[in-house]
Formats: structure tokens, C-alpha cells, sequence
């Protein structure tokens, strides 16, 4: 592993002028590694996460893409930089075919049709009907959608915002296991999760987020043994229990 | 000495009614952010409600009750109110800008009425004869011109007082509440439909009124005094005053009627003979200037609003809220 | 009748032509232009100059196109107007309107196209004149179709016909079958996903206003053609367009094309039980119906 893929340093973020989100949050995601961020609803992970997509406003702070400074650049230079963001909803276009979600997304490669059908063949039951609408696809295969689009154009840095959110448990163990599978090729995960059981098993590293700054963080190995974080997190009692 | 002084009450008059037609306004759009694309309907309403409720019978004609001055004003006024009514409760559920669409048609339909329907509007000649309040007893023009502006200016600090009162209640509040904040509002238990279609009422019944006192004023009234422009006349007003701020709204009444018709005086004087037909063209653009420009480079007006609710005003934070093109990206 | 039906048909036409652009516009700026339908007579009037400018420079050019009083200059002049006319529509955006939608609301950008609009007009009327024009004074004969009833129709009509539907195919067939039109979708339902798939915002926008500014140009030169110039010729245009993007619902495009025939073909009949001074008001009647019945358009989605 060759230094972060991506490092954020006391990012201020926020939707309102002067009624900040995130109130100084940094955190490093190693190159090829799976990196988690939990913590309570309205913690503010959501805005961390299109802070750094270039989608909220950023006040302070800095976001780097190995080197490269990105704070706050145009929301749609990032995916030429090989950043790929799946929101935590509406992360597709219903009105358009899935064929069409994934060709505009494709829009400026030179070999467009290539790999269009390598994504699709990566996705057997979207594969099955190309040509039905976003709108029409079930929870699940909406998701699947979502993560094909963002895999679509080979991204170096992947920022997924709940995938699992809404999905059946085999579903959701899909595609938390399809995240990890792509880290196995180089691809430098951000993940937002709900499910911090999972999540502490899955992730190599993770930072616990409350009201706009950093909690704790750490290797997920340590994070699981951490009594802190399961008295908080894992519900306590239970998992002293046998 | 009387020319100047005669002149004078006849330029006071015309600003006074206008004055009411852009308080008005001011209490839809400066105060409850509501646009009104068809303020000429309003005002024709109440104009042409009280020449029928009140003018001369005439063969072939409806209308003629010869009823005396204030019940015909107030038909007049009422007949604006159930305009008002019957475009808000349709629109006033809607995306923002469909009252402006419908308020836009219902000049437009109004227009096509005022033309066309002879047996009640007398189309293109229009309707004359109205037995204007008091003229008889004081027989002297010169000194019922004066009488006339003294209840211009009665009706004006009736309606400005009473609306400066209603804009400081807590319903005022809540007026500017929703305009500022919808969801707000309606998380206060309120329901912003219903109190922004008062608002849309009450504000085109007062156009209404100043209608009805301008065809009482010429006693006589026809589509030529219901052009488009009038709408466009009485914004220039609002937002040159200052939009939240009624005596903004007075003083822009005042500039922009004494513009008027100063520019249109010099033109006429002094532009080249093949030129006068187009001296209305040429103040047209003028007005559409005025508009644009305070849009661009002064949206507060002369008299800035002092009752705002949130310094950086409602429009913005409701944007800021919503998805839109507009938010992010620094084209 | 009949005849009625098909003028009717034929101003459908142009007002789909016309409520396209406007009906993308409103959807993606999220506020009502009432400056838009000036694009019509814009687009009526550049073509005006160029149809002078090259029957001047080519006399070839002055030749009718068959049976057409469209000659080819007019033709070409067409071409330029739409590219002209979308240019102005991104100058107007660039110079008044993105302006006041970065410092303020939706309802702030009404209030300025309705200054824009009268600015407008009122340029039109000082450059042109008051008085109506027409491209060509040669009298192009209606053919009879049928005697009784007595049914005519002029050959520059069905050409207008074809022409608008064409472009209408073509406009259909760049949203469905090009990644440019899958972006002006995409920004249409979801400007911030779209901005994530790598699709710049701002040029979306300006795309908007030059293909509404290009079919608005065509649907004022049809109207042009087949009627006269005036400078109140948007004016007129703006409520029949305002009532088919209401009608096919804000923000769709199939919807503004079948509210435009909707409106045209009402307009056109509506003369069979009312007086024609009446006509002007019927979109305003037929957006009332809309409001009352179907709030949100025939293919429209519910928005606050
Ligand atoms: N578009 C928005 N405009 C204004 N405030 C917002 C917006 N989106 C989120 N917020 C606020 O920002 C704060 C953080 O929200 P965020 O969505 O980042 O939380 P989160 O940690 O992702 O929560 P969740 O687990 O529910 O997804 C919340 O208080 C929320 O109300
Ligand atoms: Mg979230």
C-alpha cells in the first residue's frame, strides 16, 4: 500500500451559511483498503461524505486525492478523477433505462460500448432486461444499479452512502461482500454503514462520527474489542452474553 | 396659478389610486411572496364592477343600477375578491409560480371580456355616465377635483394604516413566515395555503377598490385604461419603493407616476414627429429597465424592508433548502 | 369544422414547438418565464433580416421552393435565425437571469422575465415597427380540398406541419438515443445525481436555452409564414404556451408536444361556439381545467 488514497483534515461543512454540519472532521483512507464511518443518524456522515464528493459547500479544511488538492471542486470533475459516489438514495435516474443510466455515466469514454456489457455482465439480473426503467427495479436491484453505475467508469476511490440501507439481509450481505471483493483489486472504499456489527467485521479501519466531529477511530479489530464501542454500539449487555 | 394647482390634484389623484393598487400588491408579494401576474385584472374588476352596479342605464346593455357610490365601490371591490378567490384556491396548493400563470390568463381573459362582451362591458367604447359622489353639491370642478383627492388620500391612509396594522399582528408574522419557511410554518400547526389565499384576496380587493375609484374619478371606463402595462406600471412601483414596505411601496407610487408622466411630456414635446407613435414603446422599455435593473443591482428597493424575519430574506433560505440547479456550482 | 380543425392543428403545432424548450426550462430553473415566447418573435424577425439579406446578396435565392411562397433565402434564413435566437436566449440567461438566481429565489427570475419580456417587445416594436410584415408579398394559393364543406389548405401550412413534426422527431430522437440527451434528462430529474455522473450543470443549462431558443425561432417563423410578423406576436404566443406545459405536465417534454395540440386544436374549434375575440382566453380556460381535474399535467410529477 502506497500512502492514503484520500485524506480529509478538519473539514467544516454545511448546508445554511454559518450553521455548520461537520465541525472539523479528518480521517485517511488507505489505498485498497475498506474504510467505515458509523455513528448515530444526523452525525452528519451523509455531509462528510458529499462534502468531500463536492456537493455541500466546504467552509474549512481540506480534502486530498493522494496529493492532489480536490477541496471543493465542481461535483462533476470528480468522476474524472476516478472518484465514483453512490448517494444514499435517489442514486439513480428512474425516468431513464438501466441501459441509459449506465451509458450516460459512460458518456465521455472512448470505448463506451465495451464496457457497458463488461458492467452489465458484472450484474446478471440487470443484464436480464437493459431496457426496463430505473423507476421499475426493486429495492435491491435499484442498489445494484447504483453500485454498477459507480463501478462503470473503473473508479480508484469508491464513496458508498448506506448500500445496504433498505435491503433484504442477503441483499445487504451482497453488496457489503462485493465492496470488500473490490478492495482485493486496488479500489479505495469510503463506506457509510448503519449495521456496525457487520461493518466492524468487514472494514480494516473505522471512525465513529457524532454531531459534526470525530469520535473514535481505529482498526475495526480493535474497534470490535473496544467496550466503549459496545457499550454504545453493539448494545452492551448482549455482547458479554454467551 | 389654478392650471399648476389643478394640475397638480389631477397628478396627486392618479398617484394616490395607484399608490392603493401597489399597496396591494405589496401585501401579496412583499409580504407573502405571492405573484400577481394580472394586477390590470383587479384593478379592472373593481373599475368596471362599479360602473355597472352604478352607472346610467343604456339600451341593450345589463348593468345601469344607478346604486350610489359606496355600495357600487364596494361591488366593485367584491367582484376582485371573488376573482382573487377563485385563481387562489385553484393555484395557491401549486408550484409558486402557477398563480403567476393563472393570474397572467386571468388578464388576458378579462382583456377578451372587456373587448368583446358589449352587453356588459360595451366593448371597445366602453362605459361612461357614473354620478361621481358629491360633484352636484359642490358643482365647482376646480373644488370638486380638491374634494376628490382629499378622498383619494382618505381611502390611501385608510388602507395604509390599516394594512401597516395587519402586517404587525401575529398574522402578519405568520405571512412572512411562510413566505419565508413553508415547512415551518406548517410544523407550527399552521396551514399556509388557506392564510396565503387571505392574503391573495386581501390584496386584490384593495386593487379592486383603487380601480373602482379610478373609473369613478373619469366616471367612464374602457379596455384603452386596462392595458397590460398597468400591471407592469404598479411592479415598477412595488419594487422600486421597496417590496415588504409600505410606505416604500407609496414613495415608489409617487416616482414612478411622476416618471411617466414626465417622460411621456418631454416625448411628446420634444421627439421628432415620426417618432410619437412610439413614445409609449420607448417608455415601456423604460419600465422593463426599472424592473430588471432593481432586480439586479438594488432587489431591496428604496425603502428596504424592516420587518424581514431573517437577514439573508426568505427566498434564499427556502432555496437553500430545496434541490436545485441554482445552489451549487459557481458557473 | 373540419377547417377549423386543421388550423387548429396547424397552430398546435407551433405551440408545441414553442412550449418544448419552455416546458425544459421551467422544469430545470424551476421558475415560469414569461420572456420566453419573445424567443418566437425574435426568431420571426432575425429570419426576417436574413431573408432580405440573401434574396439581396443571391438573387438565385429568390426562387419559391415548389409550390411554396418559402423561397430559399427564407430557408436558409430559418437556419440562421434558430442559431441566432438561441444564442440570445444564453445571453439573456448569462446576463439577467443567472444573475438573480444566484442571489435570489425562483419567484425573483418571474418577476424579471416579465421586465425582460417587455424589454423585448418593445426593442421588437422600436426596430421594426408597429405595423405587421409578411416574408413574402407573392399570394400563395390555397388548394381546395373539398367544396362542401368548403375546406382549404395552403401548401405552406402542410409544409409547417411537416417541418414541425420533424423537428419534434429529431429533438425525440437526440433525448432517447443520445448521452447528450440522457444528461438533459438526468439534470431534468435529479441535478445533483446528474452532477455526480460527470454531468456539468451549466452547460446543461445553456444547452437548454439554445435548442428552446432555436425551436421557439422555427415556431415563429411557421407562425410568421403562415400568418404575418408582429411585435406582439410572442405576447400572444405566451399564455397558449404557458397552458401546454400545464397541460402535458412541467418538465415534459412528450407532455408540452401533445398539450401544445391539446391547446391548438381546442383554440381552433373553440370558434365554432364562440365569438373570436374570445379565442385568447381559451388556454386560460384550459388551464383552469387542468388545475381543477389534474393538477399537476397529463405526464407531470407532483413538485412543490
Ligand atoms: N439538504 C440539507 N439541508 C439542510 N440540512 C441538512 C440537509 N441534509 C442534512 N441536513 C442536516 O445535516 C445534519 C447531518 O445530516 P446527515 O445526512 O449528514 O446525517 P447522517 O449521519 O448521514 O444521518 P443518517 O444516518 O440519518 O443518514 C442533520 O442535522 C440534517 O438535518
Ligand atoms: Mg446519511
Amino acid at each position: 500500500m502506497s500512502g492514503p488514497a484520500l485524506t480529509v483534515t478538519g473539514l467544516e461543512a454545511g448546508y445554511v451559511r454559518d450553521l455548520p454540519v461537520l465541525r472539523g472532521v479528518s480521517l485517511r483512507l488507505e489505498s485498497g483498503s475498506l474504510t467505515a464511518i458509523i455513528g448515530p443518524n444526523g452525525a452528519g456522515k451523509s455531509t462528510l461524505i458529499k462534502a468531500v464528493a463536492g456537493l455541500v459547500p466546504v467552509t474549512a479544511g481540506r480534502v486530498l486525492l493522494g496529493e492532489r488538492d480536490i477541496t471543493g471542486l465542481r461535483p462533476d470533475l470528480m468522476q474524472g478523477l476516478g472518484i465514483a459516489y453512490v448517494p444514499q438514495t435517489d442514486n439513480v435516474f428512474r425516468s431513464l433505462t438501466i441501459r441509459e443510466n449506465l451509458a450516460l455515466v459512460l458518456r465521455r469514454a472512448p470505448d463506451r460500448a465495451r464496457r457497458l456489457a463488461q458492467t452489465l455482465a458484472m450484474f446478471p439480473p440487470l443484464a436480464e432486461r437493459p431496457g426496463l426503467r430505473a423507476g421499475a427495479l426493486s429495492g435491491g436491484q435499484r442498489q445494484m444499479l447504483a453500485m454498477a453505475m459507480a463501478l462503470a467508469i473503473g473508479p480508484s476511490v469508491m464513496l458508498l452512502d448506506e448500500p445496504s440501507a433498505g435491503l433484504s439481509p442477503k441483499a445487504a450481505a451482497e453488496v457489503l461482500e462485493l465492496a470488500r471483493g473490490l478492495t482485493g483489486r486496488g479500489v479505495s472504499i469510503l463506506l457509510v454503514e448503519q449495521n456496525v456489527r457487520e461493518t466492524l467485521r468487514l472494514a480494516d479501519h473505522c471512525y465513529i462520527l457524532a454531531e459534526g466531529r470525530n469520535q473514535i477511530d481505529g482498526p475495526a479489530e480493535r474497534l470490535r474489542g473496544d467496550p466503549v464501542v459496545a457499550e454504545i454500539y453493539l448494545g452492551g449487555r448482549r455482547v458479554a452474553a454467551p | 396659478m389654478i392650471g399648476v394647482v389643478s394640475y397638480l390634484a389631477f397628478f396627486l389623484t392618479m398617484a394616490g389610486i395607484l399608490a392603493i393598487a401597489v399597496l396591494g400588491l405589496n401585501l401579496q408579494w412583499g409580504n407573502t411572496g405571492l405573484f400577481n401576474g394580472g394586477v390590470v385584472a383587479f384593478f379592472g374588476a373593481g373599475a368596471y364592477g362599479l360602473m355597472i352596479l352604478g352607472g346610467r342605464p343604456e339600451a341593450g346593455q345589463f348593468g345601469g343600477f344607478q346604486l350610489p357610490f359606496p355600495v357600487a365601490l364596494a361591488g366593485g371591490v367584491l367582484l376582485a375578491a371573488l376573482i382573487a378567490w377563485a385563481v387562489g384556491i385553484l393555484t395557491l396548493r401549486l408550484r409558486h409560480d402557477y398563480l403567476a400563470i393563472a393570474t397572467f390568463g386571468v388578464a388576458v381573459a378579462f382583456e377578451s371580456v372587456t373587448r368583446n362582451a358589449e352587453w356588459l362591458t360595451g366593448g371597445a367604447k366602453g362605459l361612461r355616465g357614473f354620478h361621481r359622489p358629491l360633484e352636484a353639491a359642490i358643482g365647482d370642478p376646480f373644488l370638486f377635483s380638491l374634494a376628490f383627492l382629499a378622498m383619494v388620500l382618505a381611502f390611501l391612509a385608510a388602507v395604509y394604516l390599516g394594512l401597516e396594522r395587519l402586517v404587525r399582528s401575529p398574522y402578519g408574522r405568520l405571512l412572512r413566515a411562510i413566505r419565508e419557511d413553508e415547512t415551518a410554518a406548517r410544523s407550527l400547526g399552521k396551514n399556509p395555503a388557506r392564510l396565503r389565499l387571505a392574503a391573495f384576496v386581501l390584496g386584490s380587493a384593495v386593487m379592486g377598490l383603487a380601480g373602482g375609484l379610478y373609473a369613478s374619478f373619469y366616471a367612464f371606463i374602457s379596455p384603452q385604461d386596462m392595458a397590460p402595462i398597468l400591471t407592469f406600471q404598479i411592479w415598477a412601483m412595488l419594487i422600486v419603493g421597496g417590496a415588504g414596505n409600505n410606505r416604500g411601496a407609496i414613495l415608489g407610487a409617487v416616482l414612478i407616476w411622476a416618471a411617466w408622466t414626465g417622460s411621456g411630456f418631454l416625448l411628446a414635446r420634444h421627439a421628432p414627429a415620426e417618432f410619437q407613435l412610439y413614445t409609449g414603446t420607448i417608455q415601456y422599455i423604460m419600465i422593463g429597465l426599472v424592473i430588471v435593473g432593481m432586480l439586479m443591482w438594488r432587489p431591496q428597493g428604496l425603502l428596504p424592508e424592516r420587518l424581514a424575519i431573517s437577514q439573508t430574506g426568505g427566498e434564499a433560505a427556502r432555496r437553500s433548502a430545496s434541490r436545485d440547479l441554482t445552489g451549487r456550482e459557481t458557473e | 369544422m373540419i377547417q377549423n380543425l386543421l388550423d387548429g392543428v396547424l397552430t398546435g403545432a407551433i405551440v408545441s414547438l414553442g412550449a418544448i424548450g419552455l416546458t425544459m426550462a421551467m422544469h430545470m430553473l424551476r421558475f415560469a418565464n414569461f420572456s420566453y415566447a419573445e424567443l418566437m418573435a425574435i426568431g420571426a424577425y432575425v429570419a426576417l433580416v436574413f431573408d432580405r439579406l440573401f434574396e439581396a446578396l443571391i438573387p438565385a435565392a429568390r426562387a419559391a421552393i415548389g409550390p411554396l411562397s418559402l423561397n430559399w433565402a427564407l430557408a436558409a434564413a430559418l437556419v440562421v435565425a434558430m442559431a441566432a435566437t438561441g444564442l440570445s436566449a444564453v445571453a439573456i440567461d448569462r446576463l439577467v437571469f443567472r444573475r438573480i438566481r444566484q442571489r435570489a429565489g425562483p419567484l425573483s427570475m418571474v418577476f424579471a422575465s416579465f421586465g425582460v419580456a417587455l424589454i423585448l417587445r418593445n426593442l421588437i416594436t422600436l426596430i421594426f415597427g408597429l405595423k405587421a410584415q409578411l416574408y413574402s408579398q407573392e399570394i400563395a394559393f390555397a388548394v381546395i380540398l373539398s367544396r362542401d364543406p368548403l375546406i382549404l389548405i395552403k401548401p405552406d401550412q402542410v409544409f409547417v406541419l411537416a417541418a414541425a413534426l420533424a423537428l419534434m422527431l429529431i429533438f425525440h430522437l437526440v433525448l432517447t438515443r443520445t448521452t447528450f440527451g440522457f444528461a438533459l434528462r438526468a439534470v431534468a430529474e435529479n441535478p445533483a445525481l446528474a452532477q455526480v455522473a460527470g454531468v456539468r450543470l451549466s452547460a446543461m443549462v445553456a444547452a437548454v436555452w439554445m435548442i428552446g431558443g432555436a425551436l421557439s425561432a422555427a415556431a415563429g417563423v411557421f407562425y410568421a409564414l403562415t400568418n404575418h410578423l408582429a411585435p406582439t406576436m410572442g405576447h400572444n404566443f405566451l399564455l397558449p404556451v404557458f397552458a401546454a406545459t400545464i397541460v402535458g405536465g412541467i418538465g415534459s417534454v412528450h407532455g408540452a408536444v401533445l398539450g401544445g395540440f391539446i391547446v391548438g386544436i381546442a383554440s381552433g374549434l373553440a370558434l365554432q361556439i364562440m365569438p373570436s375575440g374570445y379565442v385568447p382566453a381559451m388556454p386560460f380556460l384550459i388551464i383552469l381545467a387542468v388545475l381543477l381535474l389534474r393538477p399537476h399535467g397529463l405526464f407531470g410529477e407532483e413538485q412543490a
